[in-house]
């Protein structure tokens, strides 16, 4: 049962040949047996899964099938759940149980799915590889030294190790599309705008998506059939049509426009991981799609911009964790800036103190127009280098991250290169645009993804070029041995 | 280039509301001074003529009308808060 997909799983509920209570059980067991080895969850929640599951299928039974009636997911720790710990990873917010739902749980609710539980990830999802979460590290399941990529890392691990058929995640700079690629699964992250941001704790809010860590691009496609439209609970919510994401799944890629932008693929890049990656590419061609090389000529700029954006917008966003509604307060504090200055100082890890610091120095006076003014204009040409990349082709193509998994501990005594494994992720998201990680290959046994990005709202676009790939290749449906 | 010594750390720090610990303070320091060498990359693009970029969609504000909407649901939200008292959060006195 557990290596089914959410399509398969669909199936089998419909056919009777199990009952959502019965596939409930299977995870949390599952979750209860090999999640030690992993730490992927932060919160299990058998009660509240057991009782989903009976009222869906109750409501199968009466004849109400909803689009995600009895299917199992887990939850990034980053989106509001009412009554239960929403602790973003961090250990301000472990005291935190949310008086409200984020509108993508909401959704999830209201189409029947079941919670199993909430992921771990880094802390307020400022991280590259889950070692920033206040709650450890999670594992990789394809290698248990190395660490399943961030700031999803839970929700990746937990697809691939099979705890959960999918997962949500959110991406601020790669954080969906990386660790997807590290743990060889599918991860999505849609146009920005497309998926609500209600009850999903912001970190940098002009660059925050919700999106999608499943095993398929189908997959992918029958959540977020729930998960977008329009909220006017968030102001950032674009009102835009909702197509059914499954409907084009299957259309043809005969005369498809592929670019390669020459900057993914030059100094920095791992060998191996550029011959999966051309190799993937290949495949399109035998579907009668057309490659040319493009270029993003300031490709370059996306680091230095994102990590002034990102942090300045995360300061100002951290502002509200001061210890006196929610969250951490620390002990007897002797006056209001005490109360403010250690609740935070102890609350914060270190990788969100770094961030904090950097965003509040930007934005400080006399340094605002020299570093935020600056960041916003080069992220308009960054932006600009994909309007004119997209006059040319449909979809461009690269590789989502310049290596495989590195282990724990590789990464975090500089985090400048921690920084730089977002390489070719963070322009997409300057830009809004969706991206999608997809299984392309191995490298020592550890996996390797194939980034798409499409244009705005392109997301049916995508599916449909990934699902493809999942068609002529297997790389999707390989697991990890010891999690088999 | 930007360095950052100790006294700017503390006092961006101070601007933040954010404890550091005194030993940590050397390796902040470093940590800040090399993003801002990363981020001084952008001094290279020329950006006279663009116009910053605030929004990935350069959406606007969507506006509503001004009426209620939400119920007040004091109590429920104040039920985790570290410290209340009659419908108020209690902070250490600030007024002598």
């Amino acid at each position: 049962m557990h290596n089914k997909t959410i399509a398969e799983l669909i199936v089998g509920l419909k056919a009777g040949d199990f009952s959502s209570v019965e596939l409930t059980q299977t995870y949390l067991e599952r979750i209860n047996s090999l999640d030690q080895q992993l730490n992927s969850f932060i919160t299990v929640t058998p009660e509240i899964a057991l009782q989903q599951a009976q009222q869906a299928d109750k409501q199968r039974a009466a004849g109400n099938v909803e689009l995600l009636n009895g299917i199992p997911l887990a939850q990034k720790d980053i989106f509001c759940t009412k009554d239960v710990k929403t602790s973003c990873g961090s250990k301000m917010l472990d005291p935190f149980i949310s008086p409200y739902n984020a509108t993508t749980i909401e959704k999830f609710n209201s189409t029947g799915a079941v919670m199993l539980g909430k992921t771990n990830m880094d802390e307020f999802a400022m991280g590259s590889s889950n070692e920033t979460s206040w709650y450890g590290p999670v594992k990789n399941p394809w290698a248990l030294e190395a660490v399943p990529g961030g700031s999803s890392g839970g929700s990746a691990a937990a697809v691939a190790a099979r705890l959960t058929p999918a997962a949500t995640g959110t991406d601020t700079g790669g954080s969906i599309r990386q660790p997807a690629s590290f743990c060889g699964i599918t991860g999505l992250k849609p146009t920005y705008g497309r998926v609500s941001r209600y009850g999903m704790i912001a970190f940098a809010s002009s660059l925050d998506q919700a999106g999608t860590l499943s095993r398929t691009a189908e997959d992918a496609a029958l959540m977020l059939n729930v998960m977008a439209g329009l909220d006017r609970r968030d102001s950032t919510s674009v009102d835009q049509p909702v197509p059914d994401y499954t409907a084009s799944l299957n259309d043809s890629l005969e005369g498809l426009k592929i670019g390669l932008p020459k900057e993914y693929f030059s100094e920095g890049l791992d060998d191996s991981v550029a011959k999966v990656i051309e190799d993937a590419v290949k495949e399109y061609e035998k579907e009668g799609a057309v490659i040319s090389e493009i270029s993003l000529p300031n490709s370059q700029l996306a680091v230095p911009t994102y990590y002034i954006i990102a942090p300045s917008e995360c300061s100002s966003n951290l502002s509200r964790m001061d210890g006196v509604r929610f969250g951490h307060r620390c002990d007897n504090p002797e006056d209001l800036n005490d109360l403010y200055i250690r609740s935070r100082g102890e609350g914060f890890g270190p990788e969100v103190k770094r961030r904090i610091l950097v965003g509040t120095y930007a934005l400080s006076e006399g340094f605002y127009d020299a570093y935020y003014v600056k960041a916003q204009k080069t992220r308009r040409l960054i932006s600009n280098d994909f309007k004119a990349a997209f006059e040319n082709v449909d979809v461009i193509m690269g590789p989502a991250a310049p290596s495989t998994a590195f282990n724990i501990g590789e990464l975090t005594d500089d985090p400048i290169t921690m920084y730089l494994s977002d390489i070719y992720t963070i322009a997409v998201n300057l830009a809004g645009l969706p991206g999608m990680s997809i299984p392309a290959g191995f490298v020592n046994n550890r996996p390797v993804g194939l980034q798409l990005i499409g244009r705005h709202f392109d997301e049916a676009k995508l599916l449909n070029i990934a699902h493809s790939f999942q068609k002529n290749t297997d790389w999707h449906s390989r697991g990890p041995e010891l999690f088999s | 280039m930007s360095t950052l010594d100790k006294s700017d750390v503390e006092k961006i720090a101070f601007l933040a509301r954010l404890g550091i610990d005194e030993q940590d303070i050397p390796e902040y320091a470093t940590n800040l001074t090399n993003i801002l060498d990363l981020v001084a990359q952008l001094d290279s693009a020329d950006t006279e003529e663009v116009m910053p970029m605030a929004h990935p969609l350069d959406g606007v504000q969507r506006l509503r009308l001004d009426e209620v909407t939400e119920t007040n649901d004091r109590e429920n939200l104040m039920a985790y808060a570290p410290e209340v008292e009659a419908g108020l959060f209690l902070v250490p006195r600030v007024v002598e």
